[in-house]
């Protein structure tokens, strides 16, 4: 029978413990977590890049519903323990559920501290702890007033990144001289500021807060000194309190925080306490390494085995601000009995310090170039003797021994015990045993497997050089293939970056991305051109350069260098006075060929490039319009007859089809789509190979998409069944936008789908209205903007140089 | 050689082109992000393409129908490929652009 353990809380460290003790004793216990915050186990250092956009909550979920299922634990989500009975060994909720345990573990983290000042608790004060806090923070900053952030240590700088980023007006509070000052020394504080400053966020430092000012809310703050400054969200991020008022009701011994041996008990063997409210040595901790170690170490007795110890060691800090690199380490205030090393480099923006005391590394603050900090850590943890390198120490690993080192050969010359990843404490022999041992060969195998640079991803850099010298050619870095030879960065953290940064040109981005290259290519600009229309649909002027000779002309270029011209024949009806139109039209201009299309569209093919104005103008006469034949965007959507006419036909399949042509074209998309309605499952519109399919039955309408018939040729993925014409048209618009705001360019909808997976998007825009909903909403945003007849801007007179030569030179003018 | 006027630099977009029509084919004029003219024939080495219709970057031009890249100064397909196009001299004086053409070709045509 096993025994009942059962946790109190649901953070970073239990989450770790669990995956130790499963790995280590999976069937001892039978578990049960009682968490006060509604939801799984998520990455909470992850919450600064959720509230400045560069991720998403779903991103930093460490454990999903379906892990606790797995693996057969109790979850109560939104459950507060509210007493421990340790003589009956019991807790108890607030739900009034009542838990029995043999093993018990405290985890309940700890509780922003507030300062105790008048106003504090108007509407509009927050603290930055959990993701309701950054939820709340989000929505403030759609205001896009002012806010003040009270606090210039970690959290309060990164809060404030964020909520700059998000379009507020952003001032930092600090009470001391400079930022950060219990990590930084002065002269880094100060060149920390100036960064922060340069995002246009203010700093007041030696900022003593008076009172938080407003009536019914928030509007402002007043210094001791008088000033007021006025703002509509204030944000405490001036430090933790371990949370012990459970254990302290249950009368564990508390100091600080719980008070536990190395071995993380309490004063009651049979409970544990690990993470930000447990003591241990006199320290209470709040960066993710050392919680990990408690974790390791409280897994390994609650399994049996009660050797491991917890030991303290210096954990580096660093800012998960992007753009901003500073690194700190250990020990650097001034003393008789220590010297230091100075590197400044004011033009480039790099400060680095090394405190030394009997020859060795006591302390480390670097900023600006952070690269040796591993390297510094390293020596300061073995306690190393520095003398014979003092001359050279300060420029870092690359400069020891004479040669430089290439990047590759400093992480090979790396001893084991190296650490390698400091949020998950994993050394570089353990990344190497695990790479071999399981026959990892990609980045994220070794996340999954070793945990490093699963956390914060400072240290990926570092890890995929493991891996490449681990592997050597086996090693194929695909995951971050470059967007093309100008830049360093993948389609994906391209599109993240525009975001995050707000970029909105494609200059823009080259800048802050530093592109290799003045201008681009022909593989980046057409890419960037469609992210940025994609992105800022109402903001983003369109660059015709940057788009491929088609879309520029609005017509396909053909081998010969004529165009080929395809007018839109919604849902693929024709009228006798359409068809007339094109007859009148082909005559006029010689039309050399005339084709019907895979789509049910008519293509006219070998229309010299001058010719193109005057052709759209006579089709635009019968009412036509470009038909996108030629366009990363919608395309066609073919249909059968349907109820109208087809004996077999469960509903409208026409009518459907012209409504979804109707609502959908124009819209620019990562690579050609192309959709069907077929009216019964005989499926005589071939919907279930198309981008989008619709297959009517006669209870509904059901959705398909991810099928291909190019150079793939792929049957489509069932999405689901809808009931109303209104939902299968909300589904379909949702799933594109979807597909328009995560695909890499010229990634079809297919191959997408295989790279999110097919669940990940049901789960997004069928099963969960409000986010169907937002994608449908920002869908008929940019279609505001989209929806323009190209043919008709041109007959009017667009771009007019497009179609006349410059001039004609060297004719006999008698001969013209 | 003689300098014929074809036009104005303003005529061209920046990063594009507009071609000239001569009695031997097309010329393309390309103007750069810099504001550097080029002219080359507008007939990719590779199967003919309208160099005109790419887009331009850098001092090169990627050829809408199979991506071959052509540096405008020299000609030459760049990377991989081989093959090369005809250059064509451009005089840019305050904007206002002239070829040289063979007087050869222009007195044949005339």
């Amino acid at each position: 029978m096993a025994e009942k353990l059962v946790i109190i809380g649901n953070g970073m460290a239990p989450g770790r413990m669990l995956e130790h003790l499963l790995e280590q004793a999976p069937d001892r216990y039978q578990v049960t977590i009682f968490n006060a915050e509604p939801r799984v186990n998520y990455d909470r250092i992850m919450l600064s890049p959720v509230l400045s956009g560069e991720k998403t909550y779903e991103q930093i979920v460490i454990h999903g519903d379906g892990w606790y299922i797995a693996h057969g634990i109790t979850l109560y989500k939104g459950h507060k323990i509210v007493a421990i009975d340790r003589a009956a060994k019991t807790v108890t909720s607030d739900h009034g559920v009542t838990e029995s345990y043999d093993k018990l573990v405290i985890a309940t983290g700890s509780v922003p501290f507030i300062l105790p000042l008048p106003g504090k608790e108007l509407p509009g004060v927050l603290t930055y702890r959990d993701l309701d806090d950054v939820n709340a923070m989000l929505l403030a900053a759609q205001s896009r007033e002012k806010a003040i952030v009270i606090g210039g240590g970690l959290l309060g700088l990164e809060a404030a990144a964020g909520l700059a980023e998000r379009g507020m007006d952003v001032t930092v509070l600090h009470v001391m001289p400079t930022l950060m000052e219990r990590q930084l020394d002065p002269a880094a504080g100060y060149l920390l500021q100036k960064a922060v400053e340069e995002r246009g966020i203010k700093v007041i430092c030696k900022a003593n807060t008076k009172a938080i000012l407003g009536e019914d809310k928030v509007e402002g703050v007043e210094l001791e000194d008088g000033r007021v400054i006025p703002a509509t969200l204030v944000v405490m991020a001036v430090g933790i309190r371990p949370s012990v008022g459970l254990a302290k009701d249950a009368g564990l011994a508390i100091n600080r925080g719980i008070v536990v041996d190395g071995g993380m008990r309490t004063s009651d063997g049979n409970i544990l306490a690990l993470g930000e409210c447990a003591e241990v040595g006199g320290m209470v901790y709040g960066l993710v390494a050392p919680l990990y170690e408690m974790a390791r170490v409280a897994a390994a007795h609650l399994a049996g085995d009660s050797t491991p110890a917890f030991v303290h060691s210096d954990t580096p800090t660093k800012l998960k601000v992007t753009g901003i690199d500073l690194y700190s380490l250990g020990d650097f205030a001034d003393g008789d009995d220590r010297e230091e090393i100075v590197l400044r480099d004011a033009s480039a923006g790099v400060y680095k310090r090394l405190v030394i005391k009997d020859d060795r590394i006591i302390g480390t603050v670097l900023y600006g170039d952070t690269g040796d900090g591993p390297w510094f850590n390293d020596l300061k943890k073995k306690g190393s003797d520095i003398s014979e390198m003092r001359e050279t120490l300060i420029f870092g690993q690359a400069y020891q021994g004479g040669v430089p080192l290439d990047p590759m050969a400093a992480v090979a010359a790396l001893p084991d015990d190296a650490e390698i990843c400091g949020c998950n404490g994993v050394c570089k022999g353990k990344i190497v045993s695990t790479i071999t041992g399981k026959g990892l060969t990609t980045l994220d195998g070794v996340r999954a497997h070793t945990k490093a640079s699963a956390s914060c991803g400072n240290c990926t850099g570092l890890v995929e050089q493991l891996m490449a010298l681990t592997l050597g050619d086996a090693y194929n870095p695909a995951a971050v293939t470059p967007m093309c030879g100008c830049t360093d960065f993948g389609h994906d953290d391209v599109r993240r970056l525009i975001k995050a940064k707000k970029l909105k040109t494609i200059p823009a981005v080259m800048q802050e991305l530093e592109w290799k290259t003045s201008c681009g290519c022909a593989k980046c600009r057409p890419a960037l051109n469609y992210y940025l229309v994609c992105d800022w649909p109402d903001e983003y002027a369109d660059d015709y350069q940057s788009r491929f000779v088609n879309e520029r002309v609005h017509a396909n270029i053909q081998k010969d260098g004529t165009y080929s011209v395809v007018p839109r024949m919604w849902g693929g009806v024709t009228s006798s006075s359409e068809l007339r139109a094109i007859a009148d039209v082909v005559d006029r201009f010689e039309i050399p060929m005339v084709k019907v299309t895979g789509g049910q569209r008519i293509d006219m093919l070998g229309i010299k490039k001058e010719d193109l104005p005057a052709v759209w103008a006579e089709l635009g006469k019968a009412g036509f319009v470009s038909g996108q034949a030629y366009a990363k965007g919608l395309r066609t959507v073919k249909t059968c007859v349907g109820s109208d006419w087809c004996r077999f036909g469960t509903q409208d399949s026409t009518g459907l089809g012209i409504r979804i042509e109707k609502f959908m074209w124009g819209s620019w998309t990562p690579a050609k789509v192309k959709m069907a309605v077929s009216g019964c499952p005989r499926n005589c519109a071939e919907a279930t190979c198309k981008d989008v399919g619709v297959i009517c039955v006669d209870s509904g309408f059901e959705i398909h998409f991810a099928g291909a018939a190019g150079l793939d040729i792929k049957g489509t993925e069932v999405l689901g069944l809808v009931r109303t014409e209104d939902e299968a048209l909300e589904v379909i618009a949702a799933l594109t936008q979807m597909y328009r705001e995560q695909a890499r360019y010229l990634e079809r909808i297919y191959k997408w789908a295989k790279r999110v997976g097919v669940d990940e998007v049901r789960r997004q825009v069928l099963d969960d209205p409000d986010k169907r909903r937002a994608y449908f909403d920002r869908f008929v945003f940019s279609q505001k903007f989209a929806q323009v007849d190209p043919w008709s801007e041109r007959v009017s007179g667009k771009d007019k140089h497009e179609f006349r030569p410059m001039a004609s030179v060297g004719f006999n003018a008698a001969a013209e | 050689m003689t300098w014929i006027a074809i036009g104005h630099i303003d005529d061209i977009p920046v990063r594009g082109a507009r071609c000239v029509k001569t009695p031997e084919g097309k010329i393309a004029v390309f103007r750069t992000a810099e504001n550097e003219v080029f002219a080359i024939d507008d007939h990719c080495p590779h199967k003919g393409g309208p160099l005109s219709e790419g887009i331009v970057h850098g001092k090169a031009v990627t050829c809408p129908l199979h991506n071959w890249v052509i540096s405008l100064e020299s000609g030459e397909a760049l990377g991989a490929d081989e093959g090369s196009v005809r250059t064509i001299s451009v005089r840019n004086e305050d904007g206002k652009l002239s070829i040289s053409l063979e007087s050869a070709v222009l007195a044949a045509a005339e």
